[in-house]
C-alpha cells in the first residue's frame, strides 16, 4: 500500500488494471455498525485475510489507500518475473549457439513491447484481486487512507468503522539509501521502475539484494550496460557463499559489471548523466550512467495510522511488534505481511495472513514460528532456500550434514545446457531429517517446493530416495541427493554381512 | 609387481621427488635479496616480496641442510638476515611502513622493505611468514651464539604480534587492514587455509586472542560438511586450502571438537579432497583439454586472461590470476601441476601417478623443472603445447618442496609438533588425541 505511484493510466493494460484494484470514480460504500474484522491494507496479506473472513461467513471490511493487490501485484513479483521472462528469451538469443542454433543476425530491443507484455500480464493477474471480486465474496472496499482513533475504531474517507478485530496489513516500502545527491538527481526503486518507457542506456544498480540483482540481470539482457554495486563482499549476504560466488559468475558471463564491497558515497548530475563516486575501501571511482537504480532494503508502513490511539506498538524500522500468534499490543488487533515480517516475501504474507484470520476470528493458537518458508531469488540461475542455513544449524549445535549435487551431475541439467548449479540438502547428522536446503538451478523456485513438502510433512532423504521421479528432470538432482545418502546408510559392517550373505 | 620391480619403482619416485625438490628449492636462491633475506613473490621482472614466500623459504633452508644442498652456517646466515630484517623494519600506522602490532604487509619493497602496491596487512600471509621462523626456530637448536641469537629473534618476533588486535569487534580474526581504510570487511569464513592463524594465534603467550576455543570455534562455524561426488568432507573448493596448514602441522591422528564429531581428521580430509579434485577432473563438465584422474589441480593460481591469442574460443571466459575450485569453479580449463603434487603426503599413489602423468604429457609446464602456476591445455598452440603461466610463484614451489619434504622425512611436521606455542594453540583450539 503505498501513495506515490504516477502510473500513466492512458497504457494500454493499464487501465483494465485500474479497473480492478482501483476503480475511478467510485465511491465508498456505507459502513456497518460493527464489523467483525477490518483489514488495513490491499496486498497480498490484506486480500488473503479479507477473502478467509469472508468466506468464513465474518463481516469484513478491507481499506486500500492506493491500489489493490499491493507490492507482488503492481511494483514486485509480477511485473519482474514477466519481463525476466523476456530476458531470458534475449539471453537465450544470444547465446543460440551454445544450444547448436544461430544467432540472430539483429537482436533488436523493443523495450516498450517488453513492458507492454508486462503491463498486460499484470492486468490479467490483477482480475483476481479486483474490488468486484471482494465485493462478491461480501467485502466492504474503502479507498483512503485508515487512521485509529481509539482501540476499536477507526476513520477513513470521513467514514468512521467500528471493528471487535483488525488485521493491519499495510505493507513496506523500498528504503532510500542515505547518499548525498542520489534524491536530487533522481533514482528507480521498484516503485517506478516498472513505469519506465526507455531502457536506460547506462544504469548503475545500488544494493546486491534480491530485487537488485533480478532487475542487473534482467536490464543487462536487454542491452543496458549494467555495473552492480554491492557494499558486501557477496551478493545475497544471507544466502550460501557458494549460491552466491555463482550469481556473481553467471552476472560477469551476462557482462554486468560487479563491483562488490563498494559503497556508493556521492551522486551529482553534469551534462545530463549522474556521476556516481564509488569507495571500495581505499580505492575511489567515478561512473557515469543515465539511472540509478536502489534495492537497499525495505521499510514497514507504519506512518499516518495513528497506531499510538489504538495502544499497538510499532518500532519505524522493525514494524509492528507482534507475538508468535501476530497479535499486536492490543488484542483486538493484529498483524500479518511485511509490516510484522522479517521475511519480506508474498507468500510469507499470505502464510501469515491466514494464521491472522484464525487467531483473531477464533481462539486459534496458531503459531508463526511454525511455519516453514522457502524463498527464492529468480536470477539465472535462481537461488531457492528453504529452512536452516549450515551456520545456524552450527550456531544452535545442531550437528548437520550436507547432501551435494552439481548440476553437472544431473542428466537433464546437461541436456538444457544449464549446467550451473547445485542441489544442497542439509540433514541432521547420522539421520535422515532434512533441516533445510539451497538450490541453485535455472528454476530452483520449482525445484524448492519438493523440499519444503519434504519439510512439512516430515519426510526425511529415506522416503525421497524412493520417490520415482520422472526422467529427465532436473529435479532428479533431489533423488541423486537422497540416493547419496542411502549410500552412507552402508556401514562397512553391514557392507560385509551383505557380501557374505551374497557369498553364501 | 615382483619385489625387484617394486624397488625400481621406489628409487626411480625418489629419484623423480628429489629432482623436482631440489628445482623447486633453486627459486629460493635465485628470488632472494640476500642482504635483508627477502624473497620476490615471483620470479616476473619487478616483482615485489610476499611475506608469506619468505614464510616458505625460512622453512626450507633447514630442508637444504638435512638433503645437503647449503651448509648450515649459510642457512642461518640467510635466516638470520631475513629475521634482523623484520625485527628492524619500521612497525607503525603509516602507510609505508613494514608492518604494524606485529603484523606485515603482504607485499613489501624488496629493498627497502616497505610497503607496496598499497597492499592489506595480511593476518594469513603473517600466520605462514611466523610458521617458517618457527620452523627455523625448531631446527636451528645448536649452541652457538649465531643459533641463539637466531631463536631469540624468532620468539621475540612472534611474541610481539598482537593476535587479539586482529579480532577488532568481532571473535573471529579479521582478514586484513590498511592504514587507509581500517580493517578489511571480509572475514574468515568457511574452512580455509587459516587453521595455522588460529593455531599460532592462540598458541601466544603474550596476545592470544580473546575466546581461546570459543573464537576458533565461531570460526569453525561456518565449516560446511558435505557428501560430493561419494566422499563425505570439509568442503572447500580451491585445493591449496587442503594443503597449506599442513606444511607445518601434522594433523594426523589429531582431532578437533568438528572432526571429533565428524569422526575425520584434517589429514584424511584433505585425502578426500584429492580425491573429490580427481572426481571433478574425471567429470571434466567444462569438456577441458587434458582433464582426467591423472590430470587435475584446480587451485588458487596464475592462468590466462584476456585478451588471449586469436587460437581461442571468444566465448571463453579466462579468469586470469583466481582461486580455482571445485566442483563450482571458476575453470577456464588451467591445472596446477604443483597443487597435485602438493597433496603428496594424502594420497601418495594417486598423487604420484598424477604427477607422473601430467609431467609427461605437459613437460612445458614445468620450465627448468620448476612448476609454472598454472598450464591450460585446451589453449594449447600450433606447436600444440599447453599455454603456460609466465615465470614462477613463490608460494607455489614452498608448498611442493615442504610438502614433499613430509612425505619423504616428516621434517618439518616434526620440528613443528616440538614447538610449544604449536602444541599450546592446537590444545586451546581443543585438538585432542594423536601425538598431542
Amino acid at each position: 500500500m503505498r501513495n506515490h505511484h504516477n502510473h500513466d493510466s492512458t497504457r494500454p493494460g493499464e487501465r483494465e488494471l485500474l479497473e480492478s484494484v482501483h476503480p475511478t470514480g467510485r465511491r465508498n460504500p456505507q459502513p456497518a455498525p460493527c464489523y467483525s474484522l477490518v483489514v488495513i491494507g490491499g496486498g497480498t496479506a490484506g486480500l488473503v485475510t479479507a477473502h478467509a473472513a469472508a468466506a468464513l461467513g465474518a463481516k469484513v471490511a478491507l481499506i486500500e489507500r492506493n491500489r489493490l493487490g499491493g507490492d507482488c501485484l503492481n511494483v514486485g513479483c509480477v511485473p519482474s518475473k514477466a519481463i525476466i521472462r523476456t530476458s531470458h528469451l534475449y539471453a537465450g538469443m544470444r547465446h543460440a549457439e551454445q544450444y547448436g542454433g544461430q544467432i540472430p543476425a539483429d537482436i533488436r530491443v523493443d523495450f516498450a513491447a517488453v513492458m507492454a507484455r508486462m503491463r498486460a500480464i499484470r492486468a490479467r493477474i490483477g482480475r483476481a484481486d479486483s474490488v468486484q471480486r471482494l465485493e462478491a465474496a461480501g467485502v466492504d472496499v474503502f479507498f483512503g487512507q485508515a487512521r485509529f482513533t481509539s482501540s476499536d475504531t477507526l476513520t477513513v474517507d470521513g467514514l468512521k468503522l467500528r471493528f471487535k478485530k483488525a488485521v493491519i496489513a499495510t505493507g513496506s516500502r523500498p528504503d532510500t539509501p542515505s547518499i548525498p545527491g542520489l534524491v536530487e538527481a533522481g533514482f528507480l526503486t521498484n516503485e517506478n521502475v516498472f513505469d519506465l518507457t526507455e531502457l536506460p542506456r547506462r544504469l548503475l544498480v545500488i544494493g546486491g539484494g534480491p530485487l537488485g540483482c533480478e532487475l542487473a540481470q534482467a536490464f543487462c539482457r536487454f542491452g543496458a550496460q549494467t555495473i552492480i554495486a554491492q557494499s558486501w563482499p557477496l551478493f545475497l549476504p544471507r544466502e550460501e557463499r557458494d549460491a552466491a560466488q555463482l550469481l556473481a559468475d553467471a552476472f560477469a558471463r551476462d557482462g554486468i559489471e560487479v563491483r562488490l564491497n563498494t559503497t556508493a558515497v556521492n551522486v551529482r548530475v553534469e551534462n545530463g548523466q549522474k556521476l556516481v563516486d564509488l569507495v571500495s575501501e581505499d580505492y575511489k571511482s567515478t561512473v557515469a550512467v543515465d539511472a540509478i537504480l536502489t534495492g537497499t532494503g525495505r521499510v514497514p508502513n507504519v506512518e499516518g495510522l495513528d497506531l499510538q490511539a489504538a495502544g499497538v506498538d510499532y518500532d519505524s524500522e522493525e514494524g509492528i511488534r507482534v507475538d508468535d500468534f501476530l497479535r499486536t499490543s492490543n488484542r483486538r488487533i493484529y498483524a500479518a505481511g511485511d509490516v510484522c515480517l522479517e521475511h519480506k516475501f508474498t507468500h510469507t504474507a499470505d502464510a501469515s495472513a491466514r494464521i491472522a484470520v484464525r487467531n483473531a476470528l477464533f481462539p486459534g493458537r496458531q503459531r508463526l514460528s511454525a511455519l516453514t518458508i522457502p524463498w527464492c531469488t529468480y536470477t539465472d540461475p535462481a537461488i531457492a532456500h528453504v529452512g536452516l542455513y549450515v551456520r545456524q544449524a552450527n550456531h544452535r549445535d545442531i550437528p548437520v550434514k550436507t547432501f551435494t549435487i552439481p548440476m553437472h551431475d544431473v542428466d537433464r541439467a546437461i541436456a538444457d545446457s544449464e549446467e550451473a548449479g547445485f542441489v544442497k540438502i542439509h540433514v541432521r547428522e547420522r539421520s535422515d531429517r532434512i533441516l533445510g536446503a539451497t538450490i541453485v538451478a535455472r528454476r530452483a523456485g520449482d525445484m524448492i517446493n519438493e523440499i519444503t513438502l519434504a519439510m512439512v510433512a516430515g519426510v526425511g532423504l529415506r522416503t525421497l530416495a524412493r520417490v520415482i521421479h520422472a526422467y529427465p528432470t532436473q529435479a532428479d538432482a533431489i533423488k541423486q541427493a537422497a540416493d547419496a545418502y542411502n549410500r552412507t546408510r552402508l556401514t562397512p559392517l553391514l557392507r560385509s554381512l551383505l557380501r557374505r550373505w551374497l557369498q553364501r | 609387481m615382483r619385489g625387484s620391480q617394486i624397488q625400481t619403482s621406489i628409487v626411480a619416485d625418489e629419484a623423480l621427488l628429489d629432482g623436482l625438490q631440489r628445482a623447486a628449492f633453486s627459486y629460493f636462491l635465485e628470488a632472494v635479496n640476500p642482504v635483508n633475506g627477502l624473497i620476490a613473490d615471483t620470479s616476473r621482472d619487478g616483482s615485489p616480496c610476499s611475506i608469506g614466500v619468505v614464510g616458505f623459504a625460512l622453512s626450507v633452508y633447514p630442508v637444504a641442510v638435512e638433503r645437503g644442498w647449503m651448509t648450515r652456517a649459510d642457512a642461518v646466515e640467510r635466516t638470520l638476515a631475513a629475521l634482523r630484517f623484520f625485527h628492524d623494519s619500521e612497525q607503525g600506522e603509516g602507510p609505508e611502513t613494514t608492518g604494524y602490532k606485529g603484523f606485515y604487509y603482504h607485499f613489501l619493497d624488496m629493498h627497502s622493505g616497505a610497503r607496496v602496491w598499497r597492499s592489506e596487512l595480511s593476518m594469513v600471509d603473517t600466520a605462514l611468514l611466523v610458521a617458517g621462523m618457527l620452523t627455523a626456530g625448531g631446527y636451528f637448536r645448536a649452541n652457538t651464539p649465531r643459533e641463539a641469537q637466531l631463536r631469540g629473534l624468532v620468539e621475540s618476533l612472534y611474541l610481539r604480534i598482537d593476535w587479539r588486535w586482529s579480532q577488532s569487534e568481532s571473535k573471529t580474526i579479521r582478514m586484513g587492514w590498511k592504514p587507509e581504510s581500517g580493517f578489511l570487511k571480509y572475514a574468515w569464513d568457511g574452512y580455509s587455509e587459516a587453521i595455522v592463524l588460529y593455531v599460532l594465534a592462540l598458541g601466544s603467550p603474550s596476545h592470544p586472542i580473546e575466546g581461546g576455543e570459543k573464537a576458533y570455534r565461531a570460526w569453525t562455524a561456518t565449516y560446511q560438511w558435505e557428501n560430493l561426488y561419494g566422499y563425505d568432507f570439509l568442503y572447500a573448493g580451491p585445493l591449496f586450502i587442503h594443503q597449506f596448514s599442513h606444511a607445518w602441522i601434522d594433523f594426523r591422528g589429531i582431532r578437533d571438537r568438528f572432526m571429533r564429531d565428524k569422526r575425520c581428521d584434517y589429514f584424511e580430509n584433505s585425502r578426500r579432497a584429492t580425491e573429490v579434485q580427481r572426481e571433478y577432473a574425471r567429470r571434466n563438465p567444462h569438456s577441458f583439454a587434458g582433464y582426467d584422474e591423472n590430470c587435475w589441480g584446480l587451485t588458487a593460481c596464475d592462468g590466462p586472461s584476456q585478451p588471449l591469442p586469436e587460437r581461442a574460443d571468444p566465448r571463453r571466459r579466462l579468469f586470469g590470476y583466481a582461486a580455482r575450485g571445485v566442483p563450482y569453479g571458476p575453470d577456464d580449463g588451467s591445472l596446477a601441476g604443483w597443487a597435485a603434487l602438493a597433496s603428496l603426503p594424502f594420497a601418495p599413489e594417486a598423487v604420484l601417478c598424477a604427477a607422473r602423468s601430467m609431467r609427461q604429457r605437459y613437460p612445458e609446464m614445468l620450465p627448468a623443472d620448476q612448476y609454472a602456476s598454472s598450464f591450460n591445455a585446451s589453449l594449447a598452440g600450433a606447436d600444440r603445447a599447453a599455454w603456460v603461466a609466465a615465470g614462477h610463484f613463490g608460494l607455489d614451489q614452498g608448498i611442493v618442496l615442504v610438502m614433499i619434504e613430509n612425505h619423504r622425512s616428516e621434517l618439518i611436521w616434526r620440528l613443528m609438533r616440538r614447538c610449544p606455542h604449536v602444541r599450546a594453540g592446537l590444545q586451546r583450539a581443543g585438538f585432542r588425541g594423536g601425538w598431542l
